[in-house]
């Protein structure tokens, strides 16, 4: 949205001939588009993602019926009035828990959840952790800009300290919460960071996390072309792999492949390496017999919390792709195993259950 | 006992009309249980019986202390009555502190039983008594018998296994074995209780089954007590009734509104007093197709019901005022998606944290005003233990049909007092399902079929309602205002104008019931003079106060609002019908300025908020004196007493002028 205008446009008529069809034939992109002006900046990540989610929802197999996309307060938040599906553009910070009565009464529905930094991890940190925690079925998108846009530029629980803004003109003075961190701290059983500039990555990874089962949290590292720009030269994964300085932010971010050694830079030079004593994970050569393989199905988090940390310590910033994708029964699942077991006849004796073991009678 | 005792009978039975019993200890003895068994016995042999279980916030006080006592308060009687009674002609005090905290309010001549081993040096001392009250004379008004409860349940239970400590504690039962002797009650359904109870310890549950009886026969064989007593049953109605306390029967009213609008019940909610038993209700009926969802916070908990709600489920969110607070944001939400949802909210004392297990009505105002912007919403009010599963179904069938968040106001003595509730057949329940939206219901200007979200249904105003999984219906909805019809996001300045009305008007359109008044002295006009009106739990008491009333020859008038918002069309016109309007309320006059405002009538309120109901007794003589007021041109300051009744000397003073005060 532009932090000034307004310019949804009237939802009316958004494709209903095909919508009304789309039990019967395989839904394309047409299917999920609306015919909603869609108002984000020019430049914006956001018009990437919203991009991206219109190719992949239609390969997901699900009907725009079926799927619902709850968002809170913010400019990405505005998501749901350009997708042709069901969908709560909420409260600031609350959308999980909107998103959560919808999905675990509901287990035919695709529940997604779009939000920002300044929504997920500010106002709505509760309700995101215990999302995670309960591993509701919630495909949930964290659009990181580390900026507060739609209130025109304030720094945001994700912004760098020092950051200058109107409400922080000397410089930000609190420290960033690193969205990967804390999600793997609140048991998130899918956790992966990914770029709205690469569509490749964003498609493969927003893919795995459709496929979880449970909720998967996943970053989305932006920058705000208003408030907050990215230089151009960190923008994308492996923006400049001539960079010398395995910290420089040239470079940006090293991406994980599950099953590959972590090895970066020119000729891959550097490599992530595990002290064996502390469990720490810094940079050293990537030729060390020691370098790292990815391995996000590791059931113990430790290693993908050092992972993500890494930004802070050797990096320029945390690596991009799956940092957690473990299997754990969902809550959804549990809940609605439980609804089966209570009733295995159907809905109890409604009059039995008002009428209770210990009523009298009173004759007429 | 009652003032009024009928002849004695033949084989030595006292026949009581009604009685008012009071079970004190320390909060660890377990009084509320022998308090509720005792209320459910009674109720098991056809008596009218009405509760006031009083308890501290804190789990354990200190024991032995005052601040630790806990009380359950019964009121039996062999007909029709409303309050669990003002003053308590039987005192069971498991402590000096109990004793102390309760002695005062005893009726003059009324019954102490108390347990003779807790009376230590030391059990005096925490109860702050320099002198032991069983031997400075202070107790001589009273009928006292001194027993050794804990000597006696221990000595019962010697065979059971149990700890010393867990001996002693079952002292609680042998008391109700004791009390049910004297009151001529069977214990066999506590026994049966007790069974199920402690099914899984069997120690346990044959020592409390043993001292329940060698308390019942302890009574039999001595002959310390004088009188045995008995209470008829009270003439009901035919029909099954239980025992009901005010938050199951909101709880189940919830189930059987969900079961008769044909959609699964899903309740968000977080723990708070006194509202967590609903929950916990509600959370054992997984096989009634009932959800329960224990969130993180209050607002997650109505989140998610609003969720469930837009996901087809009948949603609902349970709380107390703190709470309330907390979910505004997220009411206004469903005020603007126009879902249906139903808000309990079980009032407690406040502001803040207040007095978290005490009761209050100081919530109206926030439930009819406390959100930001034009937020209309229906507000209701259950107004006993017995009433709360009609007005649980009531929020649930205007939710449903109207599409909008309704707030069910309770409070703590609603929801912790019980009473005899018929159970209803099931023909007799309202069908109060909706339709959900199948198929687009407008087509576009090239002749396509569209769905319009907010095109309203032109007798209730309500917009249609689809599901998701619901093919060619998909559509958003949000917090930013909504062009009408389409439901899209608008900021044309007319169009917020005309849904801001269009929000009212569904509103104030809800049909409700005229508002009834009871006057056996004639219809609005030509009986009483003096209307008493209110709200919520003072309907018990003001009914029997104003029974008391028209005992003594006197006119009184009597009217109970279940709903708030919108207020029943015929309000203004016969409230005008009284030269009086009195409007006793526990808070500081939050419905007699509701009634100014809706009506531009002037009313006279009686308040206080002490966190306990008011005494039947106590409204009586407002009513009497208000009536004596208006008799008396010169006297109504006199007779009313300003330090009682506040202003209404001279509001009644200025009425008489012909002027408003």
């Amino acid at each position: 949205m532009s932090p000034t205008g307004e310019t949804d446009g009237p939802a009316r008529a958004e494709e209903p001939a095909g919508a009304a069809a789309t039990s019967r034939r395989a839904p394309t992109v047409a299917d999920f588009t609306t015919g909603n002006a869609v108002g984000w900046c020019p430049g914006c990540g956001d018009h990437a993602i919203l991009s991206t989610l219109r190719g992949l929802l239609p390969a997901l197999g699900v009907p725009p019926e079926n799927t619902v996309v709850v968002s809170g307060i913010g400019c990405s938040s505005r998501m749901p009035y350009y997708l042709d599906t069901y969908g709560i553009h909420s409260i600031h910070g609350r959308a999980p828990s909107f998103a959560t009565g919808i999905s675990i009464n509901r287990p035919d529905l695709s529940v997604w959840v779009i939000t920002g930094d300044g929504d997920a991890l500010s106002i709505g940190g509760n309700h995101l952790i215990h999302a995670l925690r309960r591993n509701v079925n919630l495909k949930i998108l964290l659009f990181n800009n580390h900026i507060y846009g739609l209130t025109k530029g304030q720094f945001s629980p994700a912004s760098k300290v020092g950051t200058v803004s109107p409400s922080s003109p000397h410089g930000s003075l609190d420290n960033p919460f690193n969205p990967i961190a804390l999600a793997l701290g609140a048991g998130a059983t899918f956790v992966a960071r990914t770029l709205d500039g690469d569509r490749r990555h964003l498609t493969a990874t927003l893919t795995a996390a459709a496929a979880h089962k449970g909720a998967a949290l996943v970053e989305i590292r932006q920058g705000c072309p208003t408030f907050s720009p990215i230089p151009r030269q960190a923008r994308d994964a492996g923006a400049n792999p001539a960079a010398a300085d395995p910290a420089s932010p040239e470079l940006g971010p090293i991406r994980l492949s599950p099953g590959l050694p972590i090895v970066f830079g020119p000729n891959d030079q550097w490599g992530i390496i595990r002290d064996p004593s502390t469990g720490e994970l810094a940079v050293g050569n990537g030729g060390d017999a020691r370098v790292v393989v990815h391995d996000p199905g590791t059931q113990n988090s430790t290693y993908a919390y050092a992972l993500s940390r890494l930004g802070e310590t050797a990096l320029a910033e945390a690596p991009i792709g799956v940092y957690r994708s473990v299997s754990q029964p969902s809550f959804d699942q549990l809940f609605q195993e439980r609804l089966a077991t209570a009733r295995p006849g159907g809905r109890g004796e409604l009059r039995s259950l008002l009428t209770g073991a210990d009523s009298w009678v009173v004759a007429g | 006992m009652p003032t009024e005792q009928l002849p004695e009978r033949p084989d030595g039975v006292r026949r009581l009309e009604n009685v008012v019993i009071r079970f004190a200890g320390d909060s660890g003895d377990g009084m509320q249980l022998t308090g509720d068994r005792f209320g459910a016995q009674a109720a098991a042999v056809g008596n009218d019986v009405a509760t006031l279980p009083n308890y501290p916030a804190e789990i354990r006080a200190p024991s032995g202390t005052v601040a630790g006592v806990s009380s359950y308060q019964l009121h039996i009687a062999d007909h029709d009555i409303t309050t669990p009674g003002d003053q308590p002609d039987v005192l069971i005090a498991m402590n000096p502190a109990a004793l102390r905290a309760n002695v005062t309010e005893l009726r003059p001549g009324g019954v102490i039983i108390l347990d003779t081993d807790a009376f230590t040096v030391m059990g005096l001392e925490k109860a702050g008594y320099d002198v032991d009250p069983l031997t400075d004379g202070s107790l001589d008004a009273y009928q006292t018998f001194a027993v050794n409860l804990t000597e006696f349940a221990s000595a019962a239970v010697a065979d059971h296994n149990l700890k010393r400590k867990d001996a002693a504690r079952t002292k609680n039962m042998y008391a109700l074995g004791l009390v049910s002797w004297m009151f001529s009650q069977s214990i066999d359904d506590t026994i049966e209780y007790l069974r199920k109870r402690f099914a899984a310890k069997p120690d346990v549950m044959n020592a409390n089954i043993a001292a329940l009886r060698a308390g019942w026969y302890y009574g039999e064989t001595t002959e310390a007590f004088a009188n045995v007593y008995e209470v008829k049953p009270a003439p009901l109605p035919a029909g099954t009734y239980r025992h009901m306390k005010g938050n199951k029967g909101i709880a189940y009213g919830l189930v059987a509104a969900a079961h008769q609008a044909g959609m699964p019940l899903f309740l968000g909610a977080y723990p708070i007093t006194p509202a967590s038993e609903v929950l916990h209700e509600l959370s054992v009926l997984a096989s009634n197709d009932v959800r329960s969802f224990q969130a993180e916070d209050e607002i997650a908990a109505i989140g998610a019901a609003i969720g469930g709600s837009y996901a087809g489920m009948l949603g609902v969110t349970v709380t107390s005022g703190p709470g309330m607070a907390l979910k505004s944001e997220a009411i206004g939400l469903a005020v603007i998606m126009e879902l249906p949802l139903v808000i309990v909210n079980v009032q407690r004392g406040g502001p803040s944290t207040g007095l978290p297990t005490k009761t209050e009505q100081s919530d109206l105002l926030q439930a009819l005003y406390g959100r930001h912007g034009e937020a209309p919403l229906p507000v209701i009010a259950t107004r006993s233990p017995a009433d709360g599963f009609d007005s649980a179904m009531e929020a649930a069938r205007i939710a449903l049909a109207y599409r909008t968040p309704v707030i069910l106001l309770s409070d703590s003595y609603i929801a912790n007092g019980s009473e005899p509730w018929r159970v209803p057949e099931l023909d007799e329940l309202p069908d109060i399902g909706i339709e959900l939206a199948t198929e687009p219901n407008a087509v576009d200007e090239a002749g396509n079929p569209v769905f319009l979200p907010y095109a309203r249904d032109p007798a209730t105003l309500a917009r249609p309602l689809a599901i998701p999984g619901t093919p060619g219906l998909t559509h958003r909805i949000g917090g930013l205002e909504k062009a009408d019809l389409t439901g899209a996001v608008s900021y044309d300045p007319d169009n917020h104008d005309l849904m801001i009305r269009t929000r009212q008007s569904k509103i104030d359109g809800v049909d409700v019931p005229l508002l009834e008044v009871d006057d056996p002295s004639g219809p609005p006009g030509s009986g009483a003079d003096v209307l008493v009106i209110g709200w919520g739990s003072t309907w018990g008491p003001i009914g029997a106060a104003c029974r008391q009333v028209r005992a003594q020859g006197l006119k009184v008038a009597q009217a109970h609002l279940r709903h708030l918002a919108p207020l029943p069309a015929n309000l203004a016109s016969l409230l005008s019908e009284y030269h009086t309007v009195l409007v006793p309320e526990m808070n500081l006059g939050q419905l007699a300025g509701h009634l100014r405002r809706e009506t531009l009538i002037d009313t006279v309120g009686y308040n206080q908020t002490r966190g306990m109901p008011f005494r039947v007794s106590e409204l009586a003589s407002v009513i009497t004196r208000v009536i004596q007021g208006i008799a008396d041109d010169d006297t109504p300051e006199k007779a009313v007493g300003a330090k009682v009744v506040g202003d209404v000397t001279a509001r009644l003073a200025a009425a008489k002028s012909g002027g408003t005060a």
